[in-house]
């Protein structure tokens, strides 16, 4: 029963559990001071899960492990390494964090959910798929509330809490009614007692829109978006840089196996909700993004309307479909998170959070405003960064679907797009500090941000100029979700 | 295995620009010259690509490299240049060259010349603007193609709203990014449509342009998808009605910029459109052609208008620019052999004549501190060399014999004529009205009195301006002189053109 490759399916989450209890038996020893060292350890711990985990674990022929509870293939693996490199840059960013740096919790909290996107990346089966969707949500709850005498914080972590629950209860309930319909809860097998059409379409689409509400929560996606602003500026910055790009993608993850997999029957009806759901998406983040002044609502409302374009490539529900959302994922994982550590790495010195107060920033630190340069070209889906090619793809793959409507909201949006990032642009490099000296106020960055944003940008550019390997490995996946 | 040139020429400046951001802000005079050499070396191999298909009598594509970069979707990094896109690759290297003169600046704060704040970012985002367009030039894969037409347009608007006239650079940045990125991504879709429709047909999946040439699109299928094709990139040619971020894109940027801009980038999206709306859409480009020409007349004959009527300098020659790219636009839409070969040449004496005229403009501001032609006057007495070269300029801004404007528009008046012969008697109006504003602000810029205001605050150019202008003019006078440098290379671009037009 428990053979090498059930080890090996689960061995990244493992390397991740050792490495939580590392932390929780080692930071009581060390000193207050020393205790943001545990960032430190979780990012290399987890780069070394990735590095063993790409060595001895990976996934050949896609099976069912675990009695049918993971499905043990590229798609899941690819996933899973976008996750832990996205841990492990939000541990870095997370160290210099006033408040949050310096409690092991909330290393330990950020790997507990680490295990939980991992395995909803491999479920195979509703109850599997419940558990680990839950697992990866209850420690961010506490992680968005972390800053308990900050009322904003604690804000941020109840509404994350009440809108969560509520939309995972919804959920629970359309995973139940499939089990009913079905008598089973396995995703693969499922797609062949749907096939049989003893479903009337009526119930079909209740119980599709009872899903689509809680994973719509977990990407953001208009209407069940509420949460996304104010949890993003509320809770520690490092956070809402993971909350918005390895939360999201899991969910996408979850999204693309449970509805190509199981309910490719159901096709026609789903394709068309997310089509709406994607333009909606797409224009209402985009126009909200618009009016805004402070950059981490900003961001919220941008990446609100990032899951908007990549819900193009599900609605395409081909295989270059599938694979541009991944790919789309792995390029928006990396400039997220780098224009949420730029946010961190600036307010860290200045405490400051408005658009407006990052005038001068290009004379006050050349090097972080590059960087800027970088994540914001990328979120406006400019080259060489990854955001140009991803939409690329995303946009042929709705075009090869006959979706062109939806892609030319697409380009609309990213119209839009262009502006409000310039806009930020604009205070970076265009305006000068009101009436200080920019080369007496410089924004230092420390040795973590040195090191995480320089990594993510290169990232970014990789992404954006070598695409063929990443590209390479998401294609890899997405055919093993057509046979 | 040939020498990879072109890929040198391409990434080159984008190597240029990370060692310079690499280099502390301090080394001015450091990246200055960083800045030169890079300069100088695309110049040299853009100029002895040029040379080489000229002397060798070479025709189709040249220097072809391939690399494969996405096989999946049959993404390829594919190069090669033709009669067509050689002198315009030469035209790019001339422009950066000069360009990186004009810039060149010096720290001290009471002389205003050249680039004097941040030349580090300055020089990095104007290479990698240049490297963007030389990808364009020389792309045979559509995908790449659209990759670096994108990397050219966004670091012109960080370079105008840093760099730029203050009055307008905000506005004038962002108006030009919207126009340029809205009409790219039309063209983009439209591009993927051609792609797929490729895929359907022939079961290849490429985005290999000699490859689509044979795609076997249908009539009804290029009759829809060619205007937002051409018309898409043609927002970068300035094509009227889309013509309006033109000029105040060009006052508000800095000289290099402007003439960067006016002289290699509106190049960019006549020539896309040439190469991805017409050689790939050849029926929907016989179907509207009559559209074409008809934006392309206005444009010429508005555009000169338009120019005639302004009182700021640099604005004159923006507008110019609006009426000498409608020209280039008009000798693409006759489809036929004469205007093309115009086209072709047109492209390449518009920039180098407005790349001379935004310099030696930006030369006058710089030490007039106005543009207003009302109140300069007298400037020949105290920089010579600005006056010569705006004169010859001038001259051929107005087609005369002997220069390279001649050359160019002679051939698209004639092939305007075998087309529809009222057309070409409209448009050539432009000439006459060019001829006027153009000899009005010679005299009233060069040769009146000087006004008292000015009187001893003007000082004489720099060495480095002195070399750019005389490259410029040299230029102009080469090919006006012995068309034969330029016109038989053109023909063969055109060859090839004129078979995917017939044989379509």
């Amino acid at each position: 029963m428990f053979t090498p490759q059930t080890f090996a399916s689960i061995l990244p989450e493992i390397l991740i559990l050792v490495l939580a209890i590392l932390i929780l038996i080692l930071e009581p020893f060390w000193k207050e001071d020393q205790r943001r060292n545990a960032g430190w350890l979780t990012a290399g711990g987890l780069i070394a899960a990735m590095i063993i985990s790409l060595l001895f674990a990976r996934p050949g022929e896609p099976t069912a492990v675990l009695g049918g509870m993971i499905r043990f293939d590229w798609l899941g693996f690819f996933f899973k390494m976008m996750f832990m490199f996205a841990g492990a840059a939000t541990a870095l960013l997370l160290m210099d964090h006033e408040r949050a740096g310096r409690r092991g919790e909330s290393y330990v909290l950020l790997l507990a959910s680490l295990i939980g996107m991992n395995l909803m990346a491999v479920s195979s089966d509703l109850v599997m798929l419940y558990l680990a969707i839950e697992t990866a949500s209850i420690p961010l709850y506490i992680l968005a509330g972390f800053l308990l005498n900050d009322e904003r914080s604690t804000e941020a972590g109840f509404k994350y809490l009440l809108f969560g629950t509520v939309a995972s209860t919804i959920m629970l309930y359309g995973f139940s009614l499939i089990f009913g319909f079905s008598g089973t809860t396995d995703l693969y097998a499922l797609a062949s007692i749907f096939s049989s059409g003893s479903i009337s379409p009526l119930l079909a689409f209740g119980v599709l829109a009872l899903i689509i509400v809680g994973l719509g929560f977990k990407l953001a996606i208009v209407p069940f978006h509420f949460w996304a602003p104010d949890v993003y500026q509320g809770s520690p910055t490092p956070i809402a840089g993971y909350l918005s790009t390895a939360s999201k993608a899991a969910g996408f993850a979850v999204v693309v196996r449970l509805f190509f997999v199981s309910l490719p029957d159901f096709a026609p009806t789903w394709t068309l909700i997310f089509a709406a759901l994607a333009a909606i998406t797409m224009t209402v983040g985009n126009l909200l993004a618009l009016p805004q002044t402070n950059i981490k609502r900003l961001l919220a409302y941008s990446s609100v309307a990032h899951a908007g374009y990549a819900l193009i490539g599900v609605v395409a529900f081909s295989q270059l479909g599938a694979a541009s959302v991944v790919f789309y994922l792995a390029a928006y994982i990396a400039t997220n998170l780098l224009a949420f550590g730029i946010v961190m790495a600036f307010n860290r010195i200045t405490g400051l959070e408005d658009i407006t107060d990052y005038a001068g920033l290009s004379r006050r630190n050349p090097f972080l405003a590059l960087m800027m340069l970088a994540a914001f070209l990328s979120l406006a889906g400019m080259p060489p960064f990854g955001g140009f090619v991803a939409k690329v793809f995303v946009f042929a793959a709705g075009v090869q679907a006959n979706y062109t409507w939806l892609v030319i909201v697409g380009i609309i949006n990213s119209i839009i797009g262009v502006y409000y990032y310039l806009n930020v642009l604009k205070y970076v490099y265009l305006y000068r500090m009101p009436n200080e000296d920019e080369d007496q106020n410089p924004v230092p960055l420390t040795r973590p941000y040195n090191i995480a944003l320089v990594i993510l940008t290169i990232g970014v550019i990789l992404v954006g100029t070598v695409f063929a390997p990443w590209f390479g490995w998401s294609a890899e996946g997405a055919v093993l979700l057509f046979n | 295995m040939n020498f990879p040139i072109l890929s040198i020429i391409t990434f080159l400046p984008f190597v240029a620009g990370v060692i310079m951001l690499m280099m502390p802000a301090t080394r001015k005079n450091e990246v200055r010259a960083v800045a030169l050499a890079t300069a100088v070396i695309d110049l040299l191999l853009s100029g002895w690509v040029y040379l080489q298909y000229l002397t060798q009598g070479m025709t189709g594509y040249q220097f072809i490299e391939q690399y494969n970069w996405l096989p999946q979707l049959g993404i390829t990094l594919y190069f090669g240049v033709d009669g067509m896109s050689a002198p315009l690759v030469l035209l790019t290297g001339i422009v950066m060259f000069t360009g990186v003169l004009i810039s060149w600046g010096n720290d001290d704060p009471h002389v205003m010349s050249g680039i004097q704040d941040r030349p580090r970012e300055f020089f990095a985002f104007l290479f990698l603007l240049a490297g963007g367009v030389f990808g364009v030039f020389v792309s045979l894969d559509l995908f790449m193609l659209f990759f670096f037409y994108e990397i050219a347009v966004f670091p012109m608007y960080l370079l105008i709203a840093i760099w730029g006239w203050v009055k307008t650079r905000e506005y004038a940045a962002m108006k030009l990014t919207l126009y340029l990125f809205i009409g790219s991504v039309v063209a983009l879709v439209g591009a993927l449509a051609m792609y797929w429709t490729q895929y359907q047909n022939t079961g290849i999946l490429s985005f290999d342009m000699l490859q689509m040439e044979s795609a076997g699109f249908s009539a009804q299928f290029q009759y829809i998808w060619f205007l937002p094709v051409f018309l898409g990139f043609a927002v970068l040619g300035g094509i009227w009605p889309f013509h309006n971020w033109s000029p105040d894109g060009h006052v508000a940027a800095p000289t290099a910029v402007s003439m960067f801009h006016a002289g290699v980038l509106m190049k960019l999206g006549a020539f896309a459109a040439l190469r991805v709306g017409v050689m790939l859409l050849p029926e929907g480009a016989k179907q509207w052609s009559w559209l074409i020409m008809t934006f392309a007349g206005v444009a010429v004959v508005y555009g000169a208008y338009i120019a005639y009527v302004q009182t700021d300098l640099k604005y004159m020659i923006g507008f110019s620019s609006v009426s000498h790219m409608g020209l280039v636009v008009l000798g693409i839409s006759t489809l036929n052999q004469t205007g093309l070969v115009g086209a072709g040449v047109q492209m390449f004496s518009h920039g180098v004549m407005t790349a001379l005229f935004f310099a030696i403009t930006g030369m006058i501001y710089d030490r007039a501190h106005t543009r207003m032609i009302p109140e300069l006057g007298g400037i020949a007495k105290v920089i010579p060399i600005a006056a010569i070269g705006f004169i010859i300029g001038g001259l051929v801004s107005m087609g005369m014999p002997g220069f390279s404007g001649f050359v160019a528009e002679f051939p698209i008046f004639m092939g305007v004529w075998e087309e529809q012969w009222l057309v070409a008697v409209i448009t050539s109006i432009s000439i006459v009205i060019t001829a006027a504003y153009i000899m009005k602000n010679i005299r009233q810029v060069f040769f009146a009195p000087m006004p008292e205001k000015l009187e001893g605050h003007i000082g004489d150019v720099t060495v480095l301006d002195k070399v750019a202008i005389v490259t410029l003019c040299l230029l102009m006078i080469g090919i006006g002189v012995f068309p034969s440098i330029m016109v038989p290379m053109v023909e063969t671009g055109v060859g090839y053109i004129m078979n995917l037009l017939g044989g379509a």
